[in-house]
């Protein structure tokens, strides 16, 4: 049986240090990915392997406990289906660096990559 | 008056409802994997019932899902801290199952779950005899280990929880209305981790916030077997601070017996009687889990594969929510299990179809607590999946807690309640 340390300290402390090394490394990850790409060093069928055919819609799932199934909120929070996506990329880029003050969605925005939210905002643009 | 929006509204839940319709009646029309399989659901809360609405909704109908679970309806524990306090009801925390059933097509079986054979994939229940899954959701939820606090076990009336909201929720609520003014009420909260990290420290608020307005002269002990508050500790130490001369936090409680007739709590070096006594046990995952033989850390929590959800070395049951031995900083919280539910499902629907599991699962979470009946804090935080960790783990420099106390999050509060149960439910 396997025994682990269980950890014992919640959230506070993560508020204070600067974006982690893995979100970067996968920043990096994926403008490398996007470089090889344009230079077509990689096919479709290697970039098709990498990511899933679902990972927007996956992405986007991530937001609807708050935010409604697939974007339809109930009220009191935002509904993000049919929302022009440069629109809704603008208020989160705007969430990210401070410019757009919130109670919540600038510690939220910062978890996600610029692509990630990129994947999100097309996919909940294309809803009905 | 319906509007054009409404209207389309409801022609495109009409259209879904027959596509789903035509799922379920077309198996012969259309042949494929999906069509052939069936995911068995354990357990209706927030995991279990994202799960089964997630399964039926990202399938197109294609994957017969069957819900097992023991409550008629679903309720709450989120938001359950405001019944106790007397700002709610029950009503206000209890949701049907109906939409399942009639909007999503899931097949809905209430009744108890009482043995899983992982090997010939089947599930035994109490009353609906036994059924065969191709893939199973289970989502637990907890079980308390009451054994660890002499004179616990068997007195839960006497001692509730109301860790599990339902009955429990109504007995704490009631012993508390029915406490004379003057009277004691003590809180003991486990060693860490343990179910809704802000839950307990919440609860002492509300209790203290009723107390002050019925029943001045009476008291909240907050007996902590650990040694400092657990989430959102400063807010939380200031709200205790605004309770002074009723609520009394002390650390390092732990608790060694109860005695149910005299509600006196044993710790290390003193006895505290009180009135209405309210002990959380120390809990594991559900015991379905444990007697599934599924893998086990410490002894508790389920090890599972993060791409999947899959119980290690038991491919095909996937386990969802706080049964689950926690990724760094990852609280057991209805809203993760509802994110866990959404990874798992994807991950059932690629393995049915052949395709490798999303390789960058990401899931967040948020919790607002009360800390009177108008103000609100609140914690979030983002896990995104490290594949040399081979688990999510928390982005730093994101997520965080409120600035102070606040009203504007009662509302945004009431708005994830409403928007996260239509998300499991609607």
């Amino acid at each position: 049986m396997r025994r682990l340390p269980e950890i014992t300290l919640w959230l506070p402390l993560l508020a204070t240090t600067k974006l982690h090394d893995i979100q970067e490394r996968r920043d990096i990850d994926v403008n490398l990915k996007h470089a090889l790409a344009m230079l077509g060093l990689i096919g479709l069928s290697a970039s098709a392997q990498a990511q899933d055919p679902n990972l927007a819609r996956n992405l986007a799932a991530t937001c609807a406990n708050c935010h409604g199934t697939n974007g339809h909120s109930l009220g009191g929070m935002e509904s993000l289906a049919g929302e022009a996506k440069d629109k809704l990329m603008q208020k989160l880029m705007d969430y990210k660096s401070g410019e757009k003050p919130a109670t919540i969605m600038h510690q939220i925005v910062k978890g996600y990559s610029d692509t990630q939210l990129e994947l999100i905002t097309a996919w909940y643009a294309a809803q009905k | 008056m319906i509007n054009r929006r409404d209207f389309l509204k409801t022609s495109a839940l009409a259209a879904a409802a027959s596509t789903t319709l035509a799922g379920l009646a077309g198996c012969a029309s259309t042949p494929s994997a999906r069509s052939r399989a069936h995911v068995v659901v354990v357990g209706g809360g927030y995991g279990g019932a994202t799960a089964a609405k997630y399964l039926r909704m990202w399938s197109e109908g294609t994957v017969d899902v069957t819900l097992i679970e023991r409550n008629p309806s679903f309720v709450s524990c989120p938001v359950s801290n405001l019944v106790i306090g007397g700002l709610k009801e029950m009503a206000d925390i209890t949701v049907s199952y109906d939409n399942l059933k009639s909007k999503w097509g899931v097949r809905l079986i209430t009744d108890e779950v009482t043995a899983v054979d992982t090997a010939k994939r089947s599930v035994s229940t109490a009353n609906n005899g036994t059924l065969s899954y191709d893939r199973l959701v289970l989502s637990p939820g907890i079980d308390f280990m009451t054994d660890a606090i002499a004179g616990l076990t068997g007195n839960e009336e006497r001692i509730p929880h109301a860790w599990k909201a339902g009955a429990q929720t109504v007995l704490l609520r009631k012993q508390l209305e029915d406490m004379a003014d003057g009277g004691v009420y003590a809180l003991h909260i486990p060693r860490a981790p343990f179910r809704c990290p802000p839950g307990p420290y919440e609860r002492a608020c509300l209790v203290a916030n009723y107390l002050r307005q019925a029943k001045p002269r009476s008291k909240v002990l907050v007996l902590d077997a650990n040694g400092e508050i657990q989430s959102k500790k400063a807010l939380f130490a200031k709200a205790f601070e605004g309770y002074k001369g009723l609520l009394e936090y002390v650390p390092n409680s732990e608790l060694r017996s109860v005695n149910a007739s005299t509600l006196t709590a044993e710790l290390d070096f003193e006895k505290v009687r009180a009135n209405v006594l309210n002990v959380i046990p120390p809990m594991r995952a559900g015991n379905i889990a444990v007697h599934a033989g599924l893998p086990l850390i410490n002894e508790r929590w389920v090890d599972v594969d993060w791409l999947t959800l899959e119980a290690k070395g038991v491919p095909g049951v996937h386990v969802l929510g706080d049964a689950l031995f926690p990724a760094p900083v990852m609280p057991k919280s209805g809203h993760m299990a509802n994110q866990h539910a959404k990874v798992a499902v994807a991950a059932i629907l690629n393995l049915i179809d052949g395709i490798a599991p999303n390789p960058a699962p990401v899931v967040m979470n948020t919790c607002y607590s009360f800390v009177d009946s108008k103000n609100v804090i609140h914690v979030a935080s983002v896990h995104q999946y490290d594949a040399e960790k081979k688990q999510p783990m928390p982005v730093q420099g994101a997520g965080g807690v409120s600035m102070a106390a606040n009203e504007l999050e009662a509302k945004t509060a009431a708005a994830w309640a409403k928007n996260i149960w239509a998300d499991m439910l609607a």
